[in-house]
């Protein structure tokens, strides 16, 4: 399955990967980083096809996706 | 064990963290100057020619051999490494205070010359790093801490385009204009990158890829609203495309 | 190789640079050295190298910049107005620990001034010119023939320091002809490991100048003085006509040395104790060897081509001890005969406080 890879600590919560996901399932958390932001993350990973397009668009460069075999 | 599917940091970026704004397009631009570097194979043959202003620390970022030059020189110094490496793949990252002000001379002459080298330039209409002061690309009307009523013909003039003018030289092989506000520019942008950087490899001429960028912070939005501004505002006064390209 | 030759300056000095194995030349034509640009204009392709006429003297050291980068030999030409513009650069190749050779064929100013030969870029060039801390070697030749060796120096110097050297000439020696030979000598080879040359068998290099956190750049500019101190010890030159007995001392450099040399011969055959103390390198300035020159004296005379600027580092180098004054002309070389009476009326003065 695909898994979407956040470096969760060096989000700035700029939302732009929230706002082109194809299949918005992602959203900004309510916990912040250490940073002081409210990061990027996904919980339905059910529903990401890994178009990365998240990671297109991220100004960071904090997010992976990658394939992994199912256990 | 996990397999690259969708996207994998490209190794000609170091992995550390940026000192850019929330939602700023430099991060964008870095790291598709660097994807370009790494799919075209050429991380050891790369030469990055940095700037003074959000693009300073580029050497830091990029993963190839870099240098820091004063602040609008790097066409020149992009020459000069040229003219003694002139199989290297050499280009500038500038930002639109550094290149279409103080470095206006540099980027002109490195055209008329036809000098084989890149220049991506990013334009975000201000001068980001002193905190937003108006630039020569300042939209008609836009207000900056240096024009506070918005920008004047009266005091400033017009905007200055980059692209149209280097365009009309006949050592410019590759102009083109491209944007980052949504993923298909991003990939147009990509493609544009690697257009202008097989143009200097091809020993074709000066090529330059000017890039729409946002600047959250100076511009009073979030990053979503400067998506909707690049598109909205800047479109029809720094429109698209391709504007130079010589085939050889 | 040894063959005598009749060779204008400028021309001289790109000879001299093409023997060096200089390849790579950026400049901008200026009047009195522009013969040094055309003369590479020519020569540099025949050689398989490269000459570019840069937009600007701004863009010429920043091409000189890039090139140092790149691991070339690398050298500029320019004179006073043009070499103000490059003081920028001049900063920033200090600060980057570059080697390059910056060759200034002096005119007179400020402002446009005129065309004629000068040494009144002297503050410019040994205190500073660009911004912040960092010092230039300066090497002050007096004839066609130091044009071509002290050519040849400053890159060995700039080389083996990783720092700017400037070649310190005026209107006078570019334009003039002499005999000359070209030495059978080349600046060593030198490794130049932090070079960026794509990143090929190691990680990448980097050439830049800023340093953010005040520490970093506290001990940037401690490491070039280091240096500084370095060169400091090493590379004073001088040389010193009749002062072993001299009572009156003439310091002067460059084209003025010359017709000191010459002033201070008519007084010699007049019975009068003169001496020459002339500086080669401006900066480091020969302090102990004037103190020893000077250590009979009971007057120095700072002759020279501006309104007093060598003469500040004359006073500081002789620690005020014995009284200092300027021979000065403007525009022109002065004849040994004003020197010889300038140094005849003092002598008078000398002898009555004696």
């Amino acid at each position: 399955m695909t898994r979407v890879i956040f470096n969760e600590e060096r989000c700035k919560g700029c939302g732009l990967c929230i706002q082109f996901c194809p299949k918005s399932i992602m959203y900004l958390s309510e916990q912040r980083n250490r940073l002081g932001y409210n990061y990027a993350i996904i919980d339905d990973m059910a529903g990401c096809t890994g178009c990365a397009i998240c990671a297109l668009m991220c100004p960071e460069v904090i997010i992976e996706v990658v394939e992994e075999a199912a256990v | 064990m996990a397999k690259i599917k969708g996207y994998q940091r490209p190794q000609t970026l170091h992995d550390k963290p940026w000192h850019f704004c929330p939602g700023c397009h430099h991060g964008i631009v870095h790291r598709l100057c660097a994807e370009v570097v790494e799919e075209m194979g050429l991380q050891s043959q790369t030469i990055g020619v940095g700037s003074v202003g959000c693009g300073v620390f580029s050497y830091n970022y990029f993963n190839f051999d870099g240098i820091g030059p004063s602040h609008g020189r790097a066409p020149a110094v992009a020459t000069g490494v040229k003219r003694v490496l002139p199989d290297k793949l050499v280009f500038t990252y500038q930002g639109d205070g550094d290149l279409a002000a103080i470095g206006t001379t540099e980027m002109v002459h490195s055209a008329v010359r036809g000098e084989n080298i890149t220049i991506i330039f990013v334009n975000n209409t201000l001068y980001g790093m002193t905190g937003g002061q108006m630039a020569p690309t300042t939209l008609m009307g836009q207000q900056t801490t240096t024009t506070p009523r918005g920008r004047t013909r009266e005091q400033a003039g017009y905007p200055m385009k980059v692209c149209e003018m280097l365009a009309t030289m006949d050592g410019s092989a590759y102009i083109a204009r491209t944007a980052v506000f949504n993923p298909a520019q991003v990939l147009k942008t990509k493609k544009a990158i690697r257009k202008a950087f097989e143009t200097q490899m091809a020993g074709l001429g000066f090529s330059l890829v000017e890039v729409l960028s946002a600047c959250p912070t100076n511009w009073g939005m979030n990053p979503l609203e400067a998506l909707d501004h690049v598109k909205d505002n800047m479109l029809p006064v720094y429109p698209l495309g391709e504007f130079k390209l010589k085939k050889e | 190789m040894s063959e005598v030759i009749l060779m204008k300056g400028n021309e001289a000095i790109g000879e001299a640079a093409i023997r060096a194995n200089c390849r790579h030349f950026f400049g901008y034509p200026i009047t009195p050295q522009t013969e040094v640009l055309e003369y590479l204009a020519r020569r540099l392709p025949e050689e398989g190298g490269a000459y570019v006429q840069a937009e600007s003297e701004i863009s010429a050291i920043n091409m000189v910049f890039g090139a140092s980068c790149a691991g070339a030999r690398v050298m500029t030409a320019s004179s006073s107005p043009g070499i103000s513009l490059m003081q920028e650069g001049i900063s920033y190749i200090a600060s980057a620990q570059l080697p390059a050779v910056i060759i200034n064929i002096m005119r007179g100013a400020p402002g446009l001034g005129g065309i004629h030969p000068s040494q009144a870029d002297y503050f410019q060039s040994v205190k500073g010119g660009g911004h912040g801390d960092y010092k230039l070697i300066v090497l002050a030749p007096s004839s066609v023939q130091e044009l071509i060796d002290h050519t040849m120096l400053a890159f060995e110097l700039s080389e083996k320091y990783r720092t700017p050297v400037m070649v310190f000439g005026d209107g006078m020696l570019g334009q003039m002809m002499e005999p000359v030979v070209f030495p059978d000598y080349l600046p060593p080879p030198v490794d130049r490991p932090w070079a960026t040359t794509g990143m090929e068998g190691r990680g990448p290099n980097i050439v830049h100048t800023l340093y953010l956190p005040a520490p970093d750049l506290e001990n940037h500019c401690h490491r070039l003085f280091d240096k500084y101190r370095d060169i400091e010890a090493r590379e004073k030159r001088s040389q010193e006509y009749f002062t072993d007995d001299a009572e009156i001392l003439v310091v002067s450099y460059g084209i003025a040395s010359r017709v000191a040399r010459a002033g201070v011969e008519m007084a010699r055959e007049a019975g009068i104790k003169a001496g020459l103390f002339r500086p080669i390198t401006l900066w480091p300035f020969p302090d102990l060897q004037l103190q020893a020159a000077a250590k009979q004296a009971r007057l120095l005379i700072s002759a020279e081509i501006s309104m007093g600027q060598m003469i500040e580092d004359v006073r500081l180098g002789i620690r005020d001890k014995v009284p200092v004054k300027l021979f000065n002309r403007i525009g022109l070389v002065p004849n040994p005969d004003e020197i010889f009476e300038f140094i005849k009326a003092e002598a008078g003065e000398v002898s009555k406080i004696g």
